[in-house]
């Protein structure tokens, strides 16, 4: 079944019969397939890696109106993936690039170009005029956000997710499945998963995952039988695997289930833990300058270099010791509780979690983060350095 | 039981880079628990405080996930494989 209603269908035009042509000898699409890909409009959810050959897929196609919604500016660290924007478009609007690119390959597209990020204010009205969502986010609040809104307004969310060579894809459609709450009831808390800022990312991964995306949209639109409904599609681009797991809807589900409880947007921040708790002690920072004072005063510091052997022959950090994050808890006993010490990775995040797994592992000293990390070291201290 | 757990790149970093651990374990419960004692810095992302598999990592034996079966308690034969499916959030940036 198609998501597009036959009432919004027009026929084709010559100049359009020829454009598609390629389409409309699939019998699967044909005429009226390309007919209800051109009523189409479909919302994408962050012009990054994943909105990057969604936009374009999309745009080539022929689909009528393509929402790109995206609040970020271009950075040069974003074109090793992010294939829609190009050098010359550093620093300006996402969505603007985005925008060039789309009407550059197929003028007949509508494109909206929305230039905020997503929010529980305003995510219901811009998602409304949407026949389709693809979700292209890179965090558990707009990922929570788009699935619960779509759900409320009868949307189908198409899905996709990466982090270093594996990607995840799959189609979250309420009234015909689960939604992503029926996978993940909960987002894991912030410091215990690196970003891809931290953990980086092969930059072909989010080609194929949104690509992958970007043909369950045109299904959706055409009415393709198999799509990624209560199917889970894993990839892991280095093994070069594709792997499938069911999603069952949960009859629990707040959102989607038998008794639902979650009626509008709700407060992502919080569910997602990023509001600071009393209760949660805070964890001690320092600053790159700070650190340098007290060394140059000869102070007797113990600094723990938290990254891994591959990330350290990015920058290296002075005399530090090295203990990976992943190895902090069964190596505490190397630490020495009298000194200080002052834990660093690349922008201070790790870290964090580094000292929260010493605390757990019931280690005494007194222990500090080294604010915005070893980039922090290069952009205050050490300016021969390179922040990465 | 031998038992086959996949690693997803995620918790790599707690598993010196594996992608593919060995372990023992009638249950997916035992499977896992004995996978977390040989890797014991992976411990407080596979659990909650009360012992409870966190909520975040879903875990397949074959292509059903164990909560449409009997959870931790799912038996498993000699030569299954365990996958661990966590929510990974990468796309934008
Ligand atoms: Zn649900």
């Amino acid at each position: 079944m198609s998501v597009i209603p036959d009432g919004r269908l027009a026929d084709l035009s010559n100049e359009e019969i020829s454009r598609y042509s390629r389409h409309l000898l699939l019998p699967e699409i044909g005429v009226e397939g390309q007919r209800r890909i051109r009523a189409a409009k479909v919302l994408i959810v962050g012009a990054g890696g994943l909105g990057a050959p969604l936009a374009l897929y999309l745009a080539a196609a022929g689909v009528g109106v393509i929402g790109v919604a995206d609040g970020d500016f271009v950075e040069a660290s974003n074109l090793q993936r992010q294939i829609i924007h190009s050098s010359k478009d550093i620093d300006r609007p996402k969505v603007a690039s985005a925008r060039d690119k789309i009407r550059a390959l197929n003028p007949d597209v509508n494109v909206a170009a929305i230039g905020v990020s997503l929010t529980s204010a305003n995510a219901m009205e811009i998602i409304k005029d949407y026949d389709i969502v693809a979700d292209g986010t890179d965090n558990y609040q707009t990922r929570y956000l788009i699935n619960d809104a779509c759900a409320l307004l009868g949307v189908p969310n198409v899905y996709g997710s990466i982090f270093q060579f594996e990607g995840q894809s799959s189609v979250f459609y309420a009234k015909e499945g689960p939604c992503y709450r029926c996978l993940y009831p909960s987002p894991p808390p912030p410091g215990l998963v690196p970003s891809c800022a931290e953990g980086g990312v092969m930059g072909v991964l989010p080609g194929i995952v949104g690509t992958i995306q970007a043909a369950e949209v045109i299904k959706l639109i055409v009415g393709g039988n198999d799509s990624l409904i209560g199917r889970l599609l894993l990839f892991d681009a280095w093994k070069m695997k594709f792997r499938e797991l069911k999603i069952e809807k949960d009859a629990n589900c707040p959102l989607c289930g038998e008794h639902p409880t979650i009626f509008a947007p709700i407060d992502y921040e919080r569910f997602c833990g990023l509001k600071k708790t009393a209760d949660e002690k805070p964890v001690e920072t320092i600053t790159a300058l700070e650190l340098k004072a007290r060394l140059d005063n000869g102070e007797k510091i113990q600094l723990i270099d938290i990254r891994e052997p591959h990330e350290r022959a990015i920058v290296k950090f002075p005399d530090a010791k090295t203990i990976p994050l992943g190895q902090m808890s069964r190596r505490a006993g190397e630490l020495n509780p009298d000194i200080d010490a002052v834990f660093l990775c690349k922008i201070g995040q790790r870290s964090v979690f580094a000292i929260r797994a010493l605390e757990e592992a019931g280690y005494a000293g007194r222990m500090l983060n080294l604010r915005d990390g070893v980039n922090a070291w290069a952009r205050d201290v050490d300016k021969n350095l390179p922040q990465y | 039981m031998a038992i086959t757990i996949l690693i997803p790149t995620a918790l790599r970093a707690f598993t010196d880079r594996r992608g593919e651990v060995q372990a023992e374990g009638k249950t997916v419960g035992e499977a896992v628990a004995s996978f977390a004692k040989a890797y014991p810095d992976i411990r407080r992302h596979l659990y909650e405080e009360d012992g409870t598999l966190r909520s975040f990592i879903n875990v397949y034996v074959g292509e059903m996930n164990v909560k449409n079966l009997d959870g931790v308690d799912t038996r498993l034969k000699d030569g299954d494989t365990v996958t661990l499916v966590p929510a990974i959030a990468g796309g934008r940036v």
